[in-house]
């Protein structure tokens, strides 16, 4: 029987509540016991991993992930996908469903289960498809999906423009207690810009999409889950105005909650200028007043999630004139250090940023196992908030480079990853 | 001043020293267009590449004649003609091009910001011929000559552009440009036609052409662009001319010694009357010439100081 003892580290909970410095004894992969001052005794045959100055927290959950496998391998595949997750402190991961083919079928959702049961080192999650084919047209076999690992469904990458279809989603997806993810944009709104509408993108003479064209989807939405009375999860919340509306909604009663990515409450438009293409995502870089929107409703619990939204591209999408190139960027390896910026900026305190990254994550995605308990599978994360470092993209354990924070000087990261008991990922070197 | 660019990429990037040593320049070299043996020696050994991703006639045979009037060698590259269509990406292409080692890339193409990036990936000088909606700052600077060459001065003059504002890299130009070197300017047409955030860059901004001309020095109309609008932007050409095309009976108001502008090519009876077009106010073949001028001044101080 293995034992692990975390010594020394201030222990974070949301869940169960705790904050301070605590032991915690893993046995065969699970937690035996927290703060157990018998457990400690002086024991020849545990491993000791001393985590003094360090954080503990349960181990951090992204929701929102593009593992690229199958179909685009050459971007990320499950295996590179879950390392650089679990260097960038994540436990588990949801990977969204527009792969070739599209995770719209039992057969597509078991591929990514096999495959990262052999191959990953952290938990994997898939997200289902909304409609079939990605297309639009008519639903995914929701039962089927849930009943071979799906937590969730969303048409991630396209919004549901016919709004009766997000509706029968929305109905038909409660009947099987499913998450409806919503990526919302009007694509008509949206047309065809390829950046935030506004100062930088006419002086750069680029295209344009006004921040309407996320918050009318928003709108329209909440509508729904109003009228079907489904859960709803808003992703990559990028404006103020839909910010509003979600604080309205919630406000109201309804069964919404939100998610932004680093990326909306690091930057703005700016970091377009010069044509940088890896600033190049979707929902794009807003405006300053979106970005102090998106703090402030992080702040206020209007945004219950922080998720990474990591899109990860080759050079051969990227190294290409800003109108050719693809949407999106890697956020695995730099989202908890940049959301660490948050606690710097005063907008929240750490347990608060924990459970946005972690313990909400899991109910919202209704997980079993939540938080740090004695019986739950030790998936933990331990963080060191006064590393210094400096972004080298180079170091990724992701296959695609394309991140506009590479050079970035950070402070806090992780540490240890721990899944199941396994370290999945350590900067300690190992004996 | 010393003038120590590599490339000419927008007018964002240009100093009102720098582009005064432009039009000074143009000035001095205009003379040789008019010689009967219109060549001089100057570029004699460099070699311009012009290459044209989008459709150009005027711009593309202006920088052609300039080029051969200072002895540069020129090759021509089109889109269509190029490896552009066989897949070829632009970073291979420059990378291609580099290696050839030309003094000189002049290019246009329908993305913003295409130039900057083959700045950065070739040693050559890189002058921006128009990107997209973003910049076309020969032209710019030829209006800028122009309008010089007639009033005088630029500074304290009064600028009217007109017409699809959005979608033209003319008016992003001359709107940075002439702010630089003191004029003021106002943009006016359709709201559908202004961009957002313009007036952050220093203009004033109309729905009503009429008040744009009332004060103005200069009118400079604009095409609207077709191939760039997608959507709704307007309803019909016949509206467009009755509201925002300039007439004669618009121009009642204007200043007698106005000149009217345009960059080509003319839209006729749509954004610009024929008899306006053609009336004493118009100054649009000089713009043409003086097109040539400054783009042997471009190439001259690029390529032709030592290196």
């Amino acid at each position: 029987m293995k034992r692990i003892l975390i010594s020394g580290g201030r222990v974070i909970d949301p869940e169960t509540g705790i904050d301070g410095v605590a032991s915690i004894v893993i046995e065969d992969g699970k937690i035996a016991s927290i703060d157990d001052p018998e457990a400690q005794r002086p024991d020849r045959e545990a491993e000791i991993i001393d985590a003094s100055g360090k954080i503990v927290t349960p181990g951090l959950i992204d929701m929102h992930v593009h593992l690229r496998e199958p179909g685009h391998e050459y971007k990320e595949t499950i295996e590179t996908g879950c390392r650089a997750a679990a260097h960038g402190g994540f436990t588990a991961i949801c990977c969204m469903p527009n792969t070739e083919p599209v995770n719209d079928n039992q057969s597509v959702t078991d591929y990514i289960l096999r495959k990262a049961m052999k191959n990953a080192t952290v938990r994997v999650y898939p997200i289902g498809a909304i409609s079939r084919g990605l297309r639009g047209k008519g639903l995914a076999d929701f039962g089927e999906l849930k009943a071979a690992g799906a937590v969730a469904v969303s048409d991630d990458g396209n919004p549901v423009m016919n709004a009766e279809l997000m509706r029968r989603a929305l109905e038909y997806a409660k009947g099987f207690g499913l998450l409806v993810v919503a990526h919302c944009e009007d694509r008509n709104l949206a047309a065809i810009g390829v950046m935030n509408e506004g100062l930088t993108a006419t002086r750069l003479g680029l295209r344009g999409m006004p921040s309407a064209e996320e918050f009318v989807m928003v709108g329209r939405d909440i509508a729904l889950c109003e009228l079907t009375g489904a859960r709803l999860h808003i992703a990559h919340v990028s404006t103020e105005g839909s910010v509003h509306l979600i604080q309205d909604a919630k406000a109201r009663g309804l069964p919404v909650t939100a998610e932004t990515a680093p990326h909306y409450f690091s930057l703005t438009e700016e970091a377009v200028l010069g044509y940088n293409t890896h600033a190049k995502v979707h929902p794009p870089l807003r405006g300053d007043r979106d970005r102090n929107a998106i703090r402030q409703g992080l702040s206020d619990g209007t945004i219950d999630v922080i998720a990474s939204d990591h899109a990860p591209h080759s050079a051969i999408e990227k190294d290409v004139e800003f109108d050719r190139a693809a949407n999106g960027m890697i956020g695995l390896e730099t989202a908890l250090p940049l959301s660490l910026q948050l606690l710097e900026l005063g907008l929240m305190d750490l347990k608060d940023l924990i459970a946005k990254m972690s313990t909400r994550v899991a109910r919202i995605l209704n997980l079993p196992h939540i938080g740090l308990k004695v019986g739950n599978p030790a998936d933990l994360t331990i963080i060191d908030l006064d590393r210094e470092f400096t972004v080298d993209a180079e170091t990724f354990q992701s296959k695609s480079r394309n991140t506009p924070f590479n050079g970035w000087r950070l402070k806090g990261k992780a540490v240890l990853t721990m899944v199941g008991g396994k370290i999945a990922f350590s900067d300690a070197p190992q004996p | 001043m010393q003038f120590v660019k590599k490339d000419i990429l927008d007018m964002e990037s240009l100093s009102s020293e720098e582009i005064s040593v432009i039009l000074d320049t143009a000035e001095t070299l205009k003379e040789i267009s008019t010689r009967p043996i219109k060549k001089v020696p100057t570029l004699r050994g460099k070699t311009v590449i012009h290459f044209f991703y989008e459709p150009s006639t005027r711009t593309k045979t202006s920088f052609d004649i300039a080029a051969k009037r200072l002895s540069a060698d020129t090759v021509s590259l089109s889109g269509t003609a190029s490896s552009l269509l066989k897949g070829e990406t632009l970073v291979d292409t420059a990378k291609n091009l580099q290696a050839m080692n030309p003094d000189a890339i002049v290019i246009r193409h329908p993305a913003a910001g295409a130039p900057h990036m083959l700045a950065r990936l070739v040693k050559a000088s890189i002058i921006n011929a128009g990107d997209g909606m973003h910049a076309h700052p020969t032209q710019a600077l030829l209006d800028m000559m122009t309008v010089r060459e007639r009033k005088g001065r630029l500074d304290g003059l009064k600028i009217a552009i007109i017409g699809d504002i959005a979608h033209s890299r003319v008016a992003r130009s001359n709107l940075i440009g002439f702010t630089k070197m003191g004029a003021k300017v106002t943009l006016a047409g359709p709201p559908t036609m202004i961009p957002m955030g313009i007036e952050a860059l220093g203009a004033d901004v109309r729905y009503d052409i009429s008040s744009a001309i009332g004060d103005a020095d200069v009118v400079m109309v604009l095409r609207i662009q077709k191939e760039r609008i997608q959507g709704f932007a307007f309803p019909s050409e016949r509206e467009y001319a009755q509201y925002y095309g300039l007439t004669r009976e618009k121009l009642a108001g204007a200043k007698k010694d106005i000149l009217i502008m345009h960059p080509g090519p003319i839209n006729r009876g749509v954004e610009i009357a024929p008899e306006v077009a053609e009336g004493p106010y118009s100054v649009i073949l000089e713009q043409v010439a003086n097109g040539v001028a400054v783009r042997m001044a471009l190439l001259y101080l690029l390529l032709g100081g030592p290196r």
